[in-house]
């Protein structure tokens, strides 16, 4: 099904955020990559499970605690199918993508980091995928080696070919970039690293809301999400991860639910995922999260990769009729992202005025600091998309944007 | 004590910038004279550009700096790589700039409220317009104890 502009409209009316009105003008909505809106059905989830099936997992026999305990378990074998997991119990739930590269930071490094090893990253990981394994570095005394990229915002590959050694112990690098929106080889990264053993944490926070991912087609060994940037809640995310990584992982925290027996001498651990899920689950986040994930793969991301790129590539060509404009990432896969500056303008000053005419967009570093100074910029003004998005609201912020621009030089 | 003498009050300006607000209804217009205002600000000296002075803003940087002038009032010299900061920048000059730390002190800021600029106090914002007002203050009260 492609997504035409008559379906567009009835997506629309999905999302009823996007009725809202800024400062007197209706919403354009921008800033996907950092949060998307909600639809209807997830909302409605969320209050349906604290209406009907609100009562702690697990541990209950009571009628309630059974039903929200399905919902719960139902909602991990729904992620498990639509990530393509060999096994529910691959999934475990985290509060986002930070949280779960943290636990893999730290049970990942106690279990088969030692002094001297190295974890390789690259130069556009979000900030969430450097400081963990810069935390891990400090406490073990490993050292960080980075992937740098070519001038259009690709990575090197065979740069990256050299910095693999019998040292390496991990990779971890983004599947998108939130600020270049280059759609990274992760396969092929993937498929190197494996020639040496070495596993890979892939960062999905940027590529499951826009594009099919298969974990086990793609063979990475950890592949983590939040839940938010998909359409669902937020303070819900995911870690998959393959069973014997798991399996031979220690516990990230401890309390309720991750224990099989606790006594004052010694506690014995639950199984997988129940070991690294301490403390009560965010039982109505899972079941809102599958909700958002039913919802788009009923739309398919297939159409929605399609629709979005056509959106993506119309706001390119409008906006490179404004003077002066410089973009950042021109990468040959490439996902709904834009990143630009204008002339000698300040990123801040365009927001500041984009936001008066209703108009949503991120200004700054986009919590990549290291990529910014590679590119040698303070940061970037940087619309990203959604298939919610029409080529209408694109005209009406580029045409905003040369309002702005006029303005401010 | 010092007194200002020949010269308005801090409140006497403040009103001053709220009517030069009042006359738009519109933000954009508001948001132009704003820029107006950045793009008269007259730019630092290199020396004081430097990275002691930069106060930590989320988005823009901004440079503060302050010496004392022979009549025990304070001189400060500041600008921003953001125009629309660089706007408020010259609003806060023209209230403190050459005033006494115990006016400086003492003074009430209320026309940030009053013409809509608030969000620029929400500290998620962070381009720096609290720190900048703090460290103006804290500019004052540094040269009030120097001088006894």
């Amino acid at each position: 099904m492609k997504l035409n502009s008559q379906i567009i409209q009835n997506i629309r009316t999905d999302f009823p955020i996007l009725e809202e009105k800024i400062y007197g003008k209706p919403l354009i909505y921008f800033d996907n990559a950092a949060t998307t809106q909600k639809p209807f059905c997830v909302l409605q989830k969320i209050e349906y499970a604290y209406k009907h099936l609100n009562a702690n997992i697990h541990r209950g026999v009571h009628y309630l605690s059974q039903k929200a305990t399905e919902a719960h378990e139902e909602a991990r074998s729904a992620i498990a199918g639509f990530m393509g997991a060999a096994k529910r119990e691959e999934i475990v739930f985290t509060r986002g993508t930070t949280e779960a590269i943290n636990l893999i930071a730290f049970s990942f490094g106690e279990a088969f980091c030692q002094e001297g090893d190295e974890i390789i990253i690259s130069v556009m990981e979000h900030h969430s995928n450097i400081v963990p394994w810069q935390m891990l570095c400090e406490r073990k005394k490993l050292k960080l080696r980075v992937i740098p990229m070519n001038e259009k915002g690709e990575l090197q590959i065979d740069i990256f070919r050299k910095l693999l050694n019998e040292k390496t112990k991990l990779v971890s690098v983004t599947h998108v970039s939130n600020v270049l929106g280059t759609v990274n080889p992760v396969g092929e990264i993937i498929r190197i690293s494996h020639e040496m053993n070495v596993p890979v944490l892939i960062d999905g926070a940027q590529s499951v809301p826009h594009i099919p991912v298969n974990v086990q087609k793609l063979d990475a060994d950890f592949y983590v999400f939040s839940g938010h940037k998909v359409y669902g809640p937020t303070g819900i995310g995911v870690l998959y991860g393959k069973e014997k990584w798991l399996n031979e992982l220690p516990p990230y925290q401890g309390g309720g639910e991750m224990i099989e027996k606790v006594s004052f001498e010694k506690t014995t651990y639950n199984v997988l995922p129940f070991k690294f899920e301490a403390g009560t689950p965010d039982y109505i986040g899972s079941t809102a999260l599958a909700e958002a994930l039913h919802y788009i793969s009923e739309i398919g991301l297939e159409n929605v990769a399609a629709y979005e790129q056509e959106l993506t590539a119309y706001a390119k060509e409008q906006l490179s009729t404004i003077e002066g404009i410089r973009f950042f990432g021109t990468a040959a896969e490439k996902s709904a992202v834009i990143s630009f500056l204008v002339g000698s303008i300040h990123p801040y000053d365009i927001g500041m005025l984009l936001d008066k005419l209703g108009i949503a967009v991120r200004t700054g570093h986009h919590c990549a600091q290291p990529l910014m100074d590679s590119l040698h910029i303070p940061g970037t003004v940087r619309a990203s998309f959604s298939f919610y998005n029409t080529k209408e609201e694109i005209d009406v912020f580029v045409a905003a944007l040369k309002r702005v621009v006029g303005m401010l030089s | 004590m010092f007194k200002s003498l020949n010269m308005v009050s801090i409140n006497q300006i403040q009103d001053e910038i709220i009517e030069d607000f009042a006359q738009f209804d519109d933000w954009m217009d508001k948001y132009a004279l704003l820029i107006d205002l950045g793009n008269s600000l007259e730019p630092i000296d290199d020396q004081y550009k430097v990275p002691q002075n930069i106060i930590e803003g989320c988005q823009s940087r901004v440079w503060l700096a302050a010496e004392l002038n022979g009549d025990g009032r304070i001189v400060y010299k500041a600008e921003s790589d953001a125009i629309l900061v660089k706007g408020i920048v010259a609003l806060l000059l023209r209230l403190f700039s050459g005033r006494t730390p115990d006016e400086i002190l003492n003074a009430d800021l209320y026309f940030v409220e009053k013409i809509g600029l608030r969000e620029h106090l929400s500290p998620t914002r962070s381009n720096g317009l609290l720190a900048m007002i703090k460290q103006i203050k804290l500019y004052a009260l540094a040269y009030k104890s120097k001088m006894g």
